[in-house]
């Protein structure tokens, strides 16, 4: 990419750069959960806690790639009454307290109803610097939403497993517009994953294509140990399902804090 | 190149594709790489043909309904895919994808069911091949349907309840492609409809085609014509109207309709007539006309009948009726049963709710003098006698 670094991207160059770099944590936290007005806590309390980069969930009805966990998240903060432009709204008033990047994931079926023009303005504006978006097919988005989401300096980042061919991550590591998001084990949000040995020999692999973008693991990652593992091959680790079982919403500054030192 | 058939990519015009995780790539590409090839061998045609002769009990009569046909003023034919082994067209899709698993080496059948008609026929297959089978269905269906559960077990299946969302058909969908995430290397997902990424909606469309192949030839030997000048069909996903459609998609003068699912009107809340009132939108991997509201979250249909009740449309179907290759007709809850018991006294005949909307649909048309049409009376109505006996 040869345009100035966005803020995810800096991150991780700037990170690398440090004599000792830290393995970064990003949380992803499903708007309106557990409360239709949590987010904007959740954030400033991230942003407090040192975590590195967040993902912010919407919600969505038919969330096919994520487990029990988040989809009953999701469930809840649709009854809470969560949308799109409370989202934004919500994300707007706390943006300029938070000190990392927030992506926004969710489901391309929710940014083309809102419109993807209007989707990446509005992202915009209240602060977004990515998306996570599972189940946008690469080479649909390089033709009909790039564009779009370009325009508003707006990028996507994909995923990877260890069944995508080595053609396939190089495709999609240039495509990617601040890491790759690392499935090791091709199952959904909210179970726990083994880093072993087949995992290995997948990382392996991917140090020898010489890949662009850094590499961030998630799904199976849940306390320490998972963590630690999951950022022995890689940059970073997001960890979804365990961190919305602990938030309880009952104190959650606590919770977070809590979590959170939990980790690292 | 037909103009209602996949490109490449898997699109029917704007409509298809595939919109699934990475995660699931893998299982998508094996079968978009494969299918074509090995259903095209000599080997796999030769077993399909057998088995849907032999054992589905194909081909299904053409009859000629001397009845409707006075009542419509138009020669009105019904193609008996109710006569089918297992009471409906569903089981032509089932026979065609089991074979298709077992030359790709799985040993493990998975399925999502609503109604579980869907269920029983990829039970039916599997106890057929002695293929372990693990059907999806929503928790409320499982409650709603036991005798279809019963026939499941009956025959080796293992229910598995989907307790997430709604627990309907669609978060039984949502669980099946969950379940085949981590399990492809063993397992392949039978799809029950012309609905999901590609190549399902082209696979399942092509095992379907057999009804319009009937149609074509039995057309020609009885009534010594080459095409139908109307096929009539009911649309919840839509597989029995591509099967019924299938050879005439080309042929415009070919009228194609589609009768879907009005449930209580189309001004009411409860309703599944997605080529109606819904959206272009991603369901199940597909992009296609949905039923969802502003913010895209997919909104829970109704229909009486439990194998139109999907948010969804398959993705040709959307195409079809955007170019407006196709119309369609809503039809409600009660004008559906109506048709119903006015089929059973008439020609002796009970249809499922799901066929009985296009029977319906035929009050809403307008025929031309002597017009011949094909009304796919795609199943039986066994399953429905308990909304059946309310009315009677």
């Amino acid at each position: 990419m040869n345009k100035q670094q966005n803020k995810l991207q800096a991150l991780f160059s700037n990170n690398k750069k440090e004599e000792n770099p830290k393995a970064l944590l990003s949380i992803f936290a499903t708007a309106g959960y557990p409360h239709k007005e949590s987010l904007p806590t959740v954030l400033q309390e991230l942003s407090k806690a040192g975590v590195d980069f967040v993902e912010v969930g919407m919600p969505y009805s038919d969330p096919l790639a994520d487990g029990p966990t988040i989809q009953k998240a999701g469930e809840k903060a649709l009854a809470n009454g969560m949308d799109l432009p409370l989202l934004f709204q919500q994300l707007k008033s706390v943006r300029s307290e938070l000190n990392f990047p927030v992506i926004l994931m969710g489901y391309f079926n929710q940014a083309l109803q809102y419109g993807l023009e209007k989707f990446a303005k509005d992202s915009k504006e209240a602060g977004v610097d990515s998306y996570i978006l599972p189940d946008l097919p690469a080479l649909y988005y390089e033709e009909k939403v790039k564009a779009v989401f370009d325009a508003y300096d707006l990028g996507v980042n994909f995923l990877i497993t260890p069944e995508s061919p080595d053609e396939r991550i190089k495709y999609l590591d240039q495509l990617s517009a601040g890491f790759l998001y690392v499935v090791a084990n091709p199952i959904i949000t909210g179970q726990r994953a083994d880093f072993g040995e087949k995992e290995s020999a997948f990382f392996d692999r991917l140090k020898g294509l010489n890949l662009e973008s850094p590499l961030v693991a998630g799904f199976g990652i849940s306390d320490r140990e998972t963590f630690a593992a999951a950022t022995k091959d890689c940059s970073g680790g997001i960890i979804g399902s365990a961190f919305i079982r602990a938030l309880k919403g009952d104190n959650i500054p606590e919770e977070i804090s809590d979590f959170i030192s939990s980790i690292r | 190149m037909s103009q209602y058939k996949t490109n490449e990519e898997g699109f029917y015009g704007d409509f298809g594709g595939a919109f699934v995780p990475e995660m699931l790539y893998p299982n998508v590409k094996e079968l978009r790489n494969n299918w074509q090839e090995l259903v095209e061998e000599p080997a796999f045609q030769k077993e399909f043909q057998k088995l849907l002769r032999d054992y589905v009990g194909r081909p299904t009569p053409l009859y000629y309904s001397k009845n409707l046909s006075a009542r419509y003023g138009a020669k009105i034919l019904l193609k008996r895919e109710d006569l089918n082994h297992t009471g409906a067209h569903k089981i032509n899709n089932t026979i065609g994808q089991i074979l298709l698993a077992k030359r790709l080496g799985k040993k493990r059948i998975i399925a999502e069911t609503g109604a579980g008609q869907q269920g029983v026929a990829t039970a039916t297959v599997c106890a057929l091949m002695g293929m372990e089978c693990v059907v999806h269905m929503g928790e409320l269906d499982i409650a709603r349907q036991a005798p279809n559960v019963a026939r499941m077990k009956m025959m080796g299946a293992k229910v598995l309840p989907a307790k997430s969302g709604s627990r309907t058909l669609k978060d039984a969908t949502n669980e099946a492609i969950r379940d085949w995430i981590p399990n492809r290397k063993d397992t392949h997902y039978i799809i029950g409809s012309v609905v999901g990424p590609h190549p399902y909606p082209s696979m399942v469309a092509y095992f379907q085609a057999v009804i319009s192949e009937e149609i074509k030839w039995q057309l020609q030997r009885d009534f010594g014509r080459e095409h139908p000048d109307t096929v009539l069909a009911c649309v919840g996903g839509g597989s029995n109207a591509a099967g019924a459609f299938y050879h005439f998609l080309d042929d415009e003068k070919v009228r194609l309709v589609m009768a879907e699912a009005a449930g209580k009107g189309l001004d009411t809340d409860e309703t599944a007539a997605t080529g109606h009132l819904g959206r272009a939108g991603v369901l199940h991997g597909s992009l296609s006309l949905v039923m969802q509201d502003e913010q895209g979250q997919i909104i829970e249909p109704w229909s009486i009948s439990a194998g139109l009740d999907y948010p969804g449309i398959g993705p040709m179907h959307a195409h079809l009726l955007k170019s407006g290759r196709a119309t369609s007709y809503a039809v409600t809850d009660n004008e559906a049963i109506e048709a119903a018991l006015d089929l059973a006294k008439t020609e002796g005949i009970i249809p499922a709710l799901e066929s009985a909307h296009a029977l319906a649909a035929l009050n809403q048309m307008a025929f031309r003098k002597d017009e011949l049409l094909v009304l796919n009376l795609s199943g039986r109505g066994d399953k429905d006698m308990e909304a059946y006996m309310r009315f009677l």
